[in-house]
């Protein structure tokens, strides 16, 4: 069956359809990891968003029982220049085309992947409609009306509070979640930490009679000015205890402070981005996934208006593209990173930053 | 951190002559480090033994030494140079190893030279497989059963604990010599007699086998800062078992899961950051296919040929940003060359499929061991790009310049099914095509893996191109099949051959529907940075991304892949075409598939293009740049046989025209003008029948020279001595036929003498002459040869550029031609003529100083040798004398016969460079690795046509105090002669051997009674000799030559290792 794809500036790709069959629209972004479909596909923060992979043969190890990210996949679609319709690997339990199609999500081959990530790349991250359906002039008044949505946090986050790990931890970590990855949650409990998720809407008093030792805010889907619920608990909790953010829960936490986010032409998605440690001059390769970024000059701002906020400073800066990857506030508490150091899929490099922020905890 | 201020010039040593296990990658590493050196203001001195590579040119390094890599010279070098440091890991293992010895010697310490990039601490730790292993141990990673032993009782010991299938692996080694998998005591002892002998420190590793398992390797880089990344993960698609050398190796890895790539990236990374490694290193995984189970194989602390295939599968050159971390630099302080925009801090993301196919000399060796096991035998390596695998795959085996066009292989065709099942079980140089055929017989996918292990998903993928092959023969040809099978990567003649359609038919269809590739970029980061790297591949995909400009242009057609008889030198020649045009003001392109050279170095040519030199690839990137003309006479006879194809497509060829070519090529037409110009040839016929062969043999007298028609490096050329041979060798040729006769030709025993000139229609240029130190009969690529010629008389020169003249201009040669002379009595003969860049053109252009492919470059533009700096006629000689020595493999090809004989065998060349003939000479042995010993046993074992003149060498030698042995019917002989010897037998080899082993044989003289033969006594003696590098001789002028060296070494006069401009 025929796929079709209509980009917001007009392009039009043709393929064929894998999955499920049907009409989706949503964001078009690339990520270039030339492994980790299975991660990426379950990766909430792609809620809301087609994502087409650079790498042209996708499905090769097929989909196993274990690297998901979330309990169902996230993305609205998926587009690649090469499903391999046989994988092979020993954990594999099914294809790429049965899983989706199993998860009702449109997938789309065939593509010259490198053309649109071109395009993405030129004019930026675009809406696009994906249909196994003859492209008509209904679909491109949808791909017109349409427009992300401002309620992705709450469509992905947990409905309601579960406590992780045992009871007798040596610390309890509050994990926010706005979208929250397995990885973040799987690498608290490597660290000897109970965690107790929270919804995205939770109040602040069940926060504050959780005991808790640290308040993590997880990454997530879209614009995190949409996730003003987030911002206010973040708000309330910084001071109050160590304050931790990843990805979308590092944005949140800058813009509590009162710091400025805004949105990357086409983002950053991949396993191979740079990170500079201001501390140690080192750098090492992450893992990422965000449309939005925080702006370094506000930081700068903020820490000059002197106070609490004195010692305000980006701890990690992207090598590529010098945009923040990571802010700490010692008279806060306050500790967050752009990047994935969960990985899920990528790189492993960064998982220290998890020991470095419970080790900051101190014995209890 | 800024590079270090008390660093100012930096010594670089090139890893030598080429052989097995260490070829072009080197000068593409070595040629990348120092102009990274030198972008850092740093001078840059450069030492290497070999010629042909591109390092060795002036304007690469401030000063150039073209000496033998021994310690005696780099100290002399050293003391004279002075340089504050040493880069040692970007010349392969020679490099390393001459590190290593200089340390040990206490030179560096002497004149204060620090070692740059990683410590020799790192690299022994690297290298020495028991301290290996404990570090390994150390950082938790998991490593196979295995013992480190020094003897054989050891080694038979520790099997018995370890268990068979068991593998060798002998430490300080290149390309696994001397290693192997036993299956039994029997082989084990086998092996590691060959292990242990190899081996710089007498040490073996035994260890438990993961054949089957996943071959998986990572190129790591780190700096000083610890910053650690990857630039390229490889996966073979062959298991653990066959050398990585030796397998088809796919970047990015294709069948492991996220979780399994960066579980193996993470060991990596730990690995290196153990060794505390500053620069490039590779490491080796093998994975359990059906677990999370791994062990670390191996690591290679240096720039290796695995970093040259990543650096150009990833676009990332390593051995640039190598030389930067080695002088202080750390990686997010070094730009992306690719991109600009981006450091050299991050992880290349690629966007396309990379399949390397490793050429093996088994077309010119067709009575080799096949087999492919832990011992490299490839010669060189071809890598072809695309966003398919299948298509990715077939290029590559297009590139191979085999007689296949996809993977079909005629002499499986007529094979059953259950012969592919005996086949399968193979591992041999046609195993892709056994796949296929297998495939094609209704084997499974399931049974193939069963047997193989190789990975179904690799299994699978060529069974689409089996079944679209199927589709093709059986459907009619539409535009979707049609389109099917060209973005799967079938040729044109494939696809005609299949469907039974002409080529006008298939090209009307591909016209209808525009069916053309497009060409995309490779950029390091798949799209997502805007780069300007002119760094193309072919792909059926839909944007086009190659920027045409407007700007003249020249295409120049690379050498492809390093094979016996077509070298680096032909990349050398490539490179400086490239350099000539853009200095004429025009634009470069490239077209070549070699990922080991210079060429192919997306910053030498102001456009690479990435593919297979298949006239059909060739043609579509002509069509798309509409170039001024191709270049064809720099590559080798790659490009020179693209010649014809190009002209019937209206392709303008610069230069000699084809019809020269053509001309030069047949016999027949040849005869003809040279018995036009009246210049003497030896006599000849091409025959096609036995019968003929006789009668041309018996008119023209034995010995006769007889060879196929059509060759590369004289391949099945023999000199046979008596009818019995010759019939021998005719019923052994494959397939007479009208369209490839066999040539039997005088032997004329005589001087050979070289020469390469420049032609522009109206005169020639010869920069110099080279005269054979073997007489005719060893082929040019494998004798030994001097700049400017010795014996041969001012008369004979004449005649020479007389003769060199007339054919010029009959053929009208423009650009370079090469032609081969033979002088016997002053009788001068044209033996061949190669209206092309030869072999010898580097050499040439380096000892006489004069640019030889750009002068040849500007006069195929139009330029008048007479208007040039370095006008007409023959340029005289200098005090300079240059002996080239060429260097063998036969370690590696051990059934390969090690006599010379007119096939070409060797696989590289040293040069010895001094004012002094006896001095270069000795230079050229030393620098090809022999050793002189002042006594002991001198072993001969002469074939009656050689008894008279090898009595003479024995009179010689036995004068000088060396003990001579001889075999019965030798030693009788010489006895005769009243030549004191003592007799050996013939039957027990064991014995020999071990004398060879001990040093008391310290040579070896044997004229082969008939070769080839690897049951005769005299095949393993050679054989074992060249294993246990004890110098032999079977052809009296080379071993007259040493002789001459040995004594000019026993002299110990003081020898002085400057760069060529001294000599002058």
């Amino acid at each position: 069956m025929k796929a079709t794809m209509l980009l917001e500036d007009g392009t039009r790709l043709e393929g064929q359809a894998f999955g499920a069959e049907g009409t989706v629209l949503g964001e078009v972004v690339f990520n270039t990891g030339m492994t980790g479909y299975q991660e990426i596909l379950t990766d909430p923060s792609y809620a809301g968003q087609v994502v087409t992979m650079t790498y042209p043969l996708v499905g090769n190890y097929g989909i196993n029982g274990k690297d998901m990210e979330s309990d169902r996949v996230q993305v609205s679609g998926f587009v690649v220049k090469e499903l391999a319709r046989v994988p092979s690997h020993w954990e594999c339990t099914e294809t790429l085309d049965q899983y989706l199609k199993r998860n009702n999500i449109l997938g789309m081959d065939g593509v010259d992947t490198r053309m649109l990530t071109k395009r993405i790349r030129n004019k930026g991250t675009m809406n696009c409609i994906l249909t196994t359906e003859p492209l008509e002039e209904r679909h491109r008044k949808m791909l017109e009306a349409y427009s992300f949505p401002k309620d992705i946090v709450a469509r992905v986050s947990a409905r309601e509070t579960r406590t992780y790990g045992p009871p007798d931890a040596p610390w309890a970590v509050g994990l926010v979640d706005l979208g929250l990855k397995r990885g973040i949650l799987e690498q608290l409990l490597a660290h000897s930490c109970r965690v107790v998720v929270f919804p995205h809407d939770v109040q602040a008093r069940e926060i504050e009679e959780a005991a808790l030792d640290a308040l993590l805010f997880s990454n997530g889907p879209g614009d995190p000015k949409d996730a003003r619920n987030a911002i206010a608990l973040a708000g309330a909790f910084l001071g109050k205890m160590p304050v931790w953010g990843i990805c979308l829960g590092h944005q949140i936490i800058a813009l509590a402070l009162g710091a400025d986010t805004y949105k990357l032409k086409f983002g950053h998605r991949g396993s191979n981005h740079p990170v500079i440690d201001m501390e140690t001059g080192n750098v090492f390769i992450s893992s990422q996934n965000h449309g939005y970024a925080v702006d370094g000059a506000s930081v700068e701002a903020l820490a000059a208006t002197g106070g609490p906020l004195e010692g305000l400073r980006v701890t990690h800066w992207n090598v590529n593209d010098e945009t923040v990857e990571g802010l700490s506030c010692p008279a806060l508490g306050m500790r967050c990173v752009q990047f994935h150091p969960e990985e899920g899929p990528g790189p492993h490099d960064a998982h220290h930053i998890f020991s470095h922020w419970v080790g900051s905890l101190g014995r209890r | 951190m800024p590079i270090d201020p008390s660093i100012k010039k930096v010594l670089v040593i090139g890893s030598g002559p080429i052989i097995i296990g260490q070829a072009a990658e080197f000068d593409y590493a070595g040629t990348q480090a120092c102009k990274s050196l030198r972008e850092e203001g740093l001078e840059v001195v450069l030492v290497n033994s070999n010629p042909a590579t591109i390092m060795t040119d002036d304007n690469i390094a401030d000063r150039v030494y073209i000496q033998p890599l021994t310690v005696e010279a780099l100290r002399y070098i050293i003391d004279k140079e002075r340089p504050e440091g040493l880069l040692p890991t970007l010349g392969g293992q020679t490099g390393l190893n001459m590190a290593v010895e200089l340390n040990e010697a206490g030179i560096l310490e002497e004149f204060n030279v620090r070692l740059l990039g990683t410590s020799l601490e790192a690299i022994k730790q690297a290298e020495d497989r028991d301290s290996f292993r404990q570090l390994m141990m150390e950082i938790g990673e998991p490593i196979p059963l295995s013992e480190i032993v020094n003897s054989i009782q050891e080694g038979m010991a520790a099997a018995e604990r370890i268990g068979y299938p068991i593998i060798v692996r002998p430490a300080y080694t290149l390309g696994g010599l001397g290693g192997g998998i036993a299956k039994d005591r029997e082989s084990l002892e086998e092996i590691l007699h060959a292990g242990l002998m190899h081996s710089r420190i007498n040490q073996v590793l035994l260890e438990q086998s993961v054949a089957g398992w996943k071959e998986i390797e990572y190129e790591v880089m780190r700096d000083k800062n610890d910053t650690a990344i990857i630039i390229c993960n490889m996966e073979n698609l062959d298991p653990v078992g066959v050398h990585t050398g030796d397998s088809i190796v796919v970047a990015p890895s294709q069948t492991l899961s996220d979780e399994e790539y960066h579980m193996l990236r993470t060991s990596s990374l730990k690995i290196i950051k153990a060794l505390k490694i500053e620069g490039g290193c590779n490491v080796q995984l093998a994975l359990n296919p059906s677990s999370r189970e791994y062990i670390v194989i191996e690591v290679n602390p240096r720039v290796s040929r695995s970093s040259a295939l990543a650096s150009k599968a990833a676009g990332y050159p390593i051995a640039k940003i190598a030389a930067k971390i080695a002088v202080g630099l750390c990686l997010h302080e070094i730009p992306n060359a690719v991109t600009k925009r981006t450091k050299a801090s991050f992880e290349p993301a690629l966007d396309y499929v990379v399949t390397k196919i490793p050429k093996w000399p088994f077309d010119k060796f067709d009575y080799a061991n096949r087999t492919l096991g832990t011992q490299m035998k490839a010669t060189g390596e071809v890598m072809a790009i695309d966003r398919t695998f299948e298509s990715s795959l077939l290029k590559a085996v297009i590139s191979l310049e085999g007689k296949e066009t996809g993977l079909r292989k005629a002499n499986l065709e007529e094979k059953t099914r259950e012969e592919m099942l005996d086949m399968l079980q193979i591992v041999d140089d046609q195993r892709i095509f056994t796949l296929a055929e297998s495939l094609r017989k209704g084997i499974s996918v399931e049974e193939i893996h069963g047997i193989t292990r190789i990975d179904p998903w690799f299994l699978e993928k060529i069974n689409n191109i089996v079944e679209v092959e199927h589709r093709l023969a059986a459907e009619p040809l539409s535009g979707e099949l049609l389109n099917k099978a060209e973005r799967m990567g079938f040729t044109d003649v494939e696809i005609e051959a299949l469907s039974e359609n002409s080529n006008e038919i298939v090209d009307t269809i591909r016209r209808a529907h525009g069916m053309y590739p497009v060409y995309k970029m490779v950029d390091t980061c798949a799209a997502e940075f805007e780069s300007q790297t002119p760094y193309y591949y072919s792909t059926f995909e839909t944007e086009e991304e190659n920027v045409i400009s407007k700007r003249e242009k020249i295409i120049v057609i690379g050498s492809g892949p390093i094979r016996i008889g077509q070298g680096i030198e032909f990349d050398y020649c490539s490179v400086h075409a490239v350099w000539a045009i853009q200095e004429l003001g025009i634009e470069s392109i490239i077209i070549n598939n070699n990922p080991e050279t210079v060429s192919t170095d997306f910053d030498i040519s102001d456009k690479l293009y990435f593919e297979p030199l298949f006239i059909e690839d060739v043609f579509n990137v002509i069509r798309k740049e509409m170039p001024k003309g191709v270049i064809v006479q720099f590559g080798g006879q790659t490009a020179i046989n693209l010649a014809p194809k190009l002209v019937s497509r209206g392709v303008q060829v610069l230069g000699t025209s084809v019809d020269s070519i053509d001309v030069a090529e047949d016999r027949k037409r040849f005869e003809r003008l040279l018995r036009e110009l009246g210049i003497p040839q030896p006599k000849g016929y091409a025959v096609t029948s036995i019968q003929e062969a006789v009668d041309a043999a018996d008119e023209i007298g034995y010995p006769v020279l007889v060879r196929p028609s059509y060759v590369i490096g004289g391949r099945g050329m023999m000199v046979v001595h008596s009818e019995q041979e010759l019939v021998g060798y005719v019923e052994e040729a494959a397939a007479l036929s009208d369209e490839y006769p066999i040539l039997v030709d005088e032997y004329i025993n005589g001087t050979e003498v070289e020469v390469d000139a420049i032609a522009d229609r109206e005169s020639i240029l010869v920069p110099g002459i080279m005269e054979h130190i073997e007489r005719t009969g060893v082929h040019s690529g494998d004798s030994f040869t001097v700049y400017p010629p010795q014996t041969i008389s001012e008369k004979t020169v004449e005649t020479v550029l007389d003769y060199t003249e007339k054919i010029a201009k009959a053929l009208q040669v423009i650009g370079l031609m090469n032609i081969q002379f033979v002088v016997r009595d002053e009788q001068v003969y044209i033996i061949e003529v190669n209206p092309r860049a030869s072999r010898t053109v580097p050499i040439l252009s380096k000892v006489t100083r004069v640019p030889m492919v750009k002068i040849a470059m500007q006069v195929i533009l139009g330029d008048r040798l007479a208007d040039l700096e370095y006008g007409t006629g023959l340029l005289p000689s200098t005090n300079l004398v240059a002996v080239k020595a060429p260097v063998f493999s036969f370690v590696k090809l051990v059934d390969v016969d090690a006599a010379l004989t007119p096939e070409m065998k060797s696989t590289g060349e040293v040069l010895g460079v001094d004012s002094c003939y006896e001095k270069a000479m000795l230079k050229a042995f030393q620098g090809a690795g022999y050793s002189f010993r002042e006594e002991g046993k001198v072993l001969f074992a002469l074939d009656n046509r050689g008894k008279e003149e090898g009595a003479a060498h024995a009179r010689h030698l036995a004068e000088r105090g060396f003990e001579i042995l001889a075999t019965p019917g030798t030693a009788t002989y010489l006895g005769l002669k009243g030549i004191p010897c003592r007799t050996v037998p013939k039957d027990n080899l064991t014995q020999l051997q071990e004398m060879m082993k001990k040093r008391e044989i310290v040579l070896l003289v044997n004229s082969p009674t008939r070769g080839k033969d690897p049951t005769r006594f005299g095949f393993k003696l050679r054989n074992l000799a060249e294993q246990l590098k004890v110098p032999s001789f079977t052809c009296f002028d080379t071993l007259a030559a040493y002789c001459m060296a040995m004594e000019t070494h026993q002299k110990r006069e003081p020898m002085d290792y400057e760069p060529i401009a001294t000599y002058l």
